[in-house]
């Protein structure tokens, strides 16, 4: 006897989600749990618009349970405390990522890495601990558990960076893991949206050179004059393509459409490595020639812990690092995602949740 | 005004050479450079039949030219040592592997990663420093420079230790570089032929535990009892594969047909390595949810640099590790290579060159 989604929990809440594979997103009531003892409410003022919100309430992946509330990159202030709750006080502002409750006993979770856990709960879709579906920050206010709740550093600004909570330590957790903290390499940036322009300001921050690789010329200027790469490689162009074989120590590869990995790999050096942070549809095809013959590697990786993510907010505080954003209200969500699906942002939307969601 | 193969080096060689994409080897006259200074020649006893061998007679890379001599898992007696030769004397019992050269000016020869060197000499099939055709050790004799010449232990046969040269360093490599080797450890291999087999190995004298993964049921006997794996992983088995989900820190897949890797990344535990050693022709499917999800990794490897393959002939002899082999008049070698292509042999054929090679 399913409750609605209205009277499942004692806490009002309201914000906007999808009822079907359309992914148009409308007014939604709901209601939030009451805060447990480590709990702590976060009154949402943004909430960035990743990509993946945009899968979701379309269900490429297949795993969407409508109605959904998307929303995985919001800032905010805390507004309500579980007697617990010993990491934040009234007023502190914080920010709530991909991640909202892991097991918190397998050896990932022991080990610190709760990203990789795998009853890991997503901030929306996912079945949180007490049975229910989890609502994402596309809302007015959203209850969580006070290890997932990241403290948002003095200087770093909550528009500007709230997508830094999916798209920043989606390109910094690898870029660790991966060895590229080291600086003075030739990091190459395959695609130039959310995570694409964040991984540019991040590897300059690490003292790489930085190369994007696109296919839109359109974006070369911007690439270079505003973000700081220090070149632009047209990845439609043979010849360029050519003459930057064996050149990059690294790629993080952040295309979400299906897409040839080869020509990417043919940019690397030996023993080099091909990141792969976008979620394509289909399975894409890896030639093994290439990886065999210069001991070249591709790996994956799923945004970051709670320890990394923090520790991402505080270097992005230290290197000005925000993300480039458009702010938008909420009501203007539905065009967003059409301008979404074309790439037409420059690069992440922001949603004024407090300043536009009215019931 | 090109040379005959025979006229082009001074000094006499014979060998079985192929000399058309039949891949039907037959025998040779040929000729070897004079020993140079920095050169090593040694009296070639035996060679192991590699499967790139039966790649390259057939042309099946598309880089093949003739006449090809094949051979790259040579061993022999040095009978001759240059003026500049320092570590090794007449009478050594010596290998020679995949490489004969590089450019030994670029990062990876510095960091003695030969095999990474975009200027690195095959051992046959390629082109030397002097223009010449390198061919390889299905032959009498064999000089190359002392850099890519490893000696071999004594007590370390060379009819059995022959494939190590090629399979052996082919599989120890990666298992050292992606860190396979501390005990503990759960690693995978994939494919039971000359260089599964070899994995198993050089894995089990690592200390970790090892679980062959086969599409054949019949090899379980032969990997658990024999070769000293841990236990048999028969791939096509469903039940089986979803029981040994997320229980492997490592896998070397060994196999170069097409085959789906996202059955072994499944197995691999989070943060788990897939290493490919075999090349299949063609791009495999990468599925990439579990690739992130997982935080996994596909990587590549191809043989190993000379300081590391001594180190491996060494390591072998210090835990009497060698191939296990079948031992072959040269005479035998066309009906070899069609067993190699059903893949029937136990597990690596090697040419008793020493004694059954004679020029006509």
């Amino acid at each position: 006897m399913a409750k609605s989604p209205q009277e499942e929990h004692p806490q009002k809440a309201f914000g906007w989600a999808a009822r079907d594979p359309s992914g148009i997103l409308s007014p939604f009531h709901f209601s939030r749990r009451e805060n447990s003892p480590d709990d702590v409410t976060v009154r949402v003022l943004f909430c960035g618009v990743c990509h993946t919100d945009l899968h979701s309430i379309k269900n490429d992946w297949g795993f969407t349970r409508y109605p959904i509330i998307p929303g995985h990159e919001f800032t905010g202030i805390v507004t309500k405390l579980g007697k617990n709750v010993k990491k934040f006080k009234l007023g502190d502002k914080v920010g709530v990522g991909v991640m909202v409750g892991s097991c918190r006993s397998c050896e990932s979770c022991k080990q610190g890495l709760e990203n990789y856990c795998p009853k890991m709960m997503f901030a929306y879709n996912s079945i949180y601990h007490d049975g229910t579906k989890n609502y994402g920050g596309y809302s007015n206010m959203v209850v969580v558990d006070q290890h997932f709740v990241l403290r948002f550093p003095d200087n770093l600004p909550l528009a500007a960076g709230a997508p830094l909570l999916c798209a920043g330590i989606t390109v910094y957790s690898p870029m660790k893991y991966y060895g590229m903290t080291q600086a003075g390499k030739h990091l190459g940036v395959s695609g130039l949206g959310g995570l694409g322009h964040v991984a540019v300001k991040i590897g300059k921050a690490f003292g790489h050179k930085v190369t994007i690789i696109s296919a839109s010329p359109n974006k070369k200027d911007d690439a270079i004059k505003r973000l700081g790469a220090d070149a632009f490689l047209l990845s439609t162009d043979p010849t360029k393509m050519k003459a930057a074989l064996g050149t990059m120590d690294y790629i993080i590869d952040t295309v979400a459409a299906v897409h040839p990995l080869g020509p990417l790999l043919g940019l690397l050096k030996v023993n080099g490595k091909l990141i792969t942070l976008g979620l394509p549809e289909k399975p894409l095809e890896l030639p093994i020639f290439p990886l065999v013959l210069g001991r070249k590697l591709v790996g994956g990786s799923n945004i970051g812990s709670t320890k990394e993510t923090q520790e991402m907010l505080e270097f992005c505080a230290k290197h000005n690092i925000t993300a480039d954003i458009e702010m938008i209200r909420m009501d203007y969500i539905n065009t967003a995602m059409e301008r979404l699906a074309k790439s037409d942002v420059r690069y992440r939307f922001v949603i004024d949740v407090a300043g536009s969601l009215s019931e | 005004m090109a040379k005959s193969p025979e006229q082009q080096h001074p000094t006499k060689a014979f060998g079985w050479a192929a000399t058309d994409p039949s891949g039907v080897l037959s025998p040779f006259k040929f000729s070897r450079r004079a020993t140079g200074e920095k050169d090593v020649r040694f009296k070639v006893l035996y060679c192991g039949i590699c499967h790139s061998d039966l790649h390259m007679v057939k042309n099946e890379w598309g880089s093949s030219t003739y006449p090809l001599v094949p051979g790259h898992e040579i061993v022999g007696i040095v009978t001759e040592v240059g003026s500049k030769v320092e570590k090794l004397k007449v009478g050594d019992k010596v290998g020679v592997g995949c490489m004969v050269g590089a450019c030994h000016s670029c990062d990876n020869c510095a960091n003695d990663l030969e095999n990474y060197c975009p200027k690195m000499i095959l051992t046959y099939g390629a082109t030397y420093y002097d223009g010449t055709t390198t061919y390889g050790g299905y032959s009498d004799v064999m000089v190359a420079e002392e850099r890519y010449v490893v000696r071999f232990p004594d007590n370390l046969p060379l009819d059995a230790g022959a494939p190590l040269l090629c399979a052996g360093i082919t599989v120890y490599s990666p298992l050292q570089h992606f860190g396979f080797t501390k005990p503990g450890m759960h690693i995978g291999v994939v494919g039971l032929g000359g260089l599964g087999h070899v994995a198993v190995k050089f894995a089990k004298a690592f200390g970790v535990k090892v679980t062959v993964i086969s599409t054949s049921p019949s090899k379980k006997k032969e990997a658990t009892e024999h070769l000293g794996a841990d236990s048999f992983l028969v791939s096509r088995d469903p039940d089986q594969m979803q029981a040994a989900l997320g229980t492997m820190d490592g896998i070397i897949d060994t196999v170069s047909a097409v085959h789906p890797l996202f059955p072994l990344i499944g197995l691999l535990k989070s943060h788990g390595k897939l290493v490919m050693v075999g090349a299949p022709d063609r791009p495999l499917e990468l599925p990439i949810f579990p690739l992130l999800m997982g935080r996994k990794i596909v990587a590549g490897s191809c043989i190993g640099g000379m300081k590391e393959t001594q180190e491996m002939i060494d390591f072998a002899g210090k835990h009497n590790i060698t191939a296990d082999v079948e031992v072959i008049s040269i005479d035998y070698v066309n009906t070899a290579m069609e067993r190699l292509q059903k893949a029937d042999v136990r597990y690596r054929f090697v040419i008793d060159i020493g004694n059954t090679l004679k020029a006509a």
